[in-house]
């Protein structure tokens, strides 16, 4: 029994969308480098509509793979939908991550909401702060370390 | 495949297995049955017991077998904290980077009143006798340093502190469980009270270690029940194990000078091949070290990632991240040598064997080069460090 799934591997070994964009219309960072995961993720939007997507990833397996999938789940996708992404769905696009690593798909989620919130700064565009994680003091990306 | 994480474990040697093999199928009566065939193997027992103790400059009598390191440590530490506390004495002096069923002992004496003092071991992971004598007090009842760390290979003065324990009369325990069948352990010389050592670490079976306490320290049993091991451990002896650590153990003791004059210039090749990535370190002292162990520090990237991505490519390695020690905290060894935690999550341990090769050092420099640079390509920390938002920690 491995300790990821082949889902898990493949997208380790494989990741989709690594990089970054140079004119991002919004950029999402969480994780800090004292708890040995930051993720980093590059949207470019147009008409409401994620055109591209790129991450960039310091972590372990599961936090790259988690990147990854996530990165392809909203690919496409209008902000409203992406905004809808939770980290059980891209933990189950996985097939599964171990207990300890569940956080990986929570950062995942996280930088994601964090970029389209940079988004919405940026161009004044009006949304619903609750939708948003409120990041102070949260243990997930362990800030306050 | 390349196996470079025999501090973890080692292959099995073929005459221990053999060994075994004839005591699970030709002498499998119990030492404690009075018929001749019980007999046999009480023998056999006790002649494991002898060639055990001859291998460490001890006496038969001061050999326990325990079921590997960990059971060693428990019952080595608190059977010392229990004679101290018969006198008052409280006060346990260890490091900071022991093994955890060393630290994990030592918390929960903590909570049963005694003050435990973890000594520094400074960036090069090497404990002073200077310190160990500045820190003995009256009420002193225990010092415990290991010889050699698991995770960065370093070598304690074993020899210098026993001398001042002695002098003191404090009882000096050491986990010698990286040490035993590597480098010179004679517990005599050494002024060692207590010793703990593991077989598996120097190719034996896994499950099976010993205790040594030196004649007239008074063991405090970790199991108890029946009469086995002079009433201080209980359990039928696992004869086929201490049979098979008896032949590694005297393999491995005399093989020592042409394995360590072997693996010294591969380690040191392995040393030199990773200084070549920019913003490295070794960690620990270069020189004071085990003869197959490598650890090293690479900013900007995490250790399980590239574990799984050196494993990919057929090399067995360890590392001391958070993710791959399943806590929040990366490895307390590279901490108590000084490495900030970002910096210990992207740790990389390589320890050789007598089956490594130059060709396999080689390949293992290339492929972690390889690896630590693809990971770095994705990483927004390594990004940081690149375009001077994050400090470096090292040099290039």
């Amino acid at each position: 029994m491995a300790l990821y799934s082949e889902k898990v591997m493949d997208h380790f070994r494989n990741p989709r969308n690594v990089g970054v964009i140079e004119d991002a219309d919004g950029v999402g960072e969480v994780g800090n480098p004292v708890c040995g995961d930051i993720m980093k993720i590059y949207l470019k939007i147009n008409d409401d509509v994620i055109e591209d997507v790129k991450f960039e990833t310091f972590g372990c397996g599961s936090a790259i793979a988690s990147s990854s999938m996530a990165t392809e789940l909203i690919k496409g996708k209008p902000l409203s939908e992406a905004l809808q992404l939770t980290n059980k769905a891209v933990t189950e696009a996985l097939d599964g991550l171990p207990a300890h690593k569940l956080h990986c798909s929570v950062l995942a989620e996280e930088a994601i909401k964090k970029a389209v919130k940079d988004y919405y700064d940026k161009n004044g565009i009006e949304y619903d702060h609750d939708l948003f994680p409120d990041c102070e003091g949260c243990e997930h990306c362990c800030d306050g370390h | 495949m390349i196996y470079a994480d025999n501090a973890a474990t080692t292959k099995m040697s073929k005459k221990a297995i053999d060994e075994m093999v004839e005591y699970m199928e030709g002498c499998y009566g119990n030492p404690s049955s009075l018929y001749e065939f019980g007999q046999e193997a009480k023998v056999a027992l006790e002649d494991a017991r002898n060639r055990i103790a001859a291998c460490i400059g001890a006496d038969a009598k001061e050999i326990f077998f325990t079921s590997g390191g960990s059971e060693a440590d428990n019952q080595a530490i608190f059977s010392a904290a229990k004679l101290g506390e018969k006198h008052g004495k409280k006060h346990i002096i260890s490091t900071a980077f022991e093994h955890h069923a060393v630290l994990h002992t030592l918390e929960r004496l903590k909570k049963q009143g005694f003050d435990v003092e973890l000594l520094d071991v400074h960036k090069c992971g090497v404990v002073t006798p200077e310190q160990v004598r500045a820190a003995i007090r009256p009420d002193t009842c225990l010092v415990t340093i290991m010889f050699a760390n698991n995770e960065i290979g370093t070598v304690q003065p074993i020899k210098e502190i026993g001398e001042i324990c002695r002098e003191k009369g404090v009882l000096f325990h050491t986990d010698a469980v990286q040490a035993v069948g590597h480098l010179p352990v004679n517990v005599r010389e050494q002024n060692i009270d207590l010793l703990s050592l593991s077989a598996h670490k120097f190719h034996g079976p896994k499950g099976i270690g010993v205790l040594y306490a030196r004649k007239g320290v008074v063991l405090d049993n970790v199991i108890n029940g029946g009469a086995q091991e002079r009433g201080k451990r209980a359990g039928t002896e696992n004869l086929p194990a201490i049979r098979g650590m008896a032949v590694a153990l005297e393999e491995a003791v005399g093989n020592i000078d042409s394995y360590t004059a072997k693996l010294i210039p591969l380690r040191n090749r392995l040393i030199d091949g990773l200084n070549k990535i920019p913003y490295s370190e070794l960690n620990g002292d270069a020189e004071k070290r085990l003869a197959g162990n490598v650890n090293f520090c690479f900013e900007g990237i995490e250790g399980e990632s590239l574990l799984l991505l050196l494993d990919d490519k057929g090399i067995c390695a360890s590392s001391g991240s958070a993710c791959t020690s399943g806590s929040l905290d990366p490895s307390h060894v590279l901490l108590a040598i000084g490495r900030p935690h970002e910096v210990a999550h992207g740790s990389l341990r390589l320890t050789l064997g007598e089956d490594t090769t130059a060709e396999d050092v080689d390949y293992i420099v290339k492929s972690v080069t390889e690896v630590v640079t693809y990971l770095r390509n994705m990483s927004p920390f390594w990004r940081d460090l690149v375009n001077g938002k994050r400090p470096h920690v090292f040099a290039e």
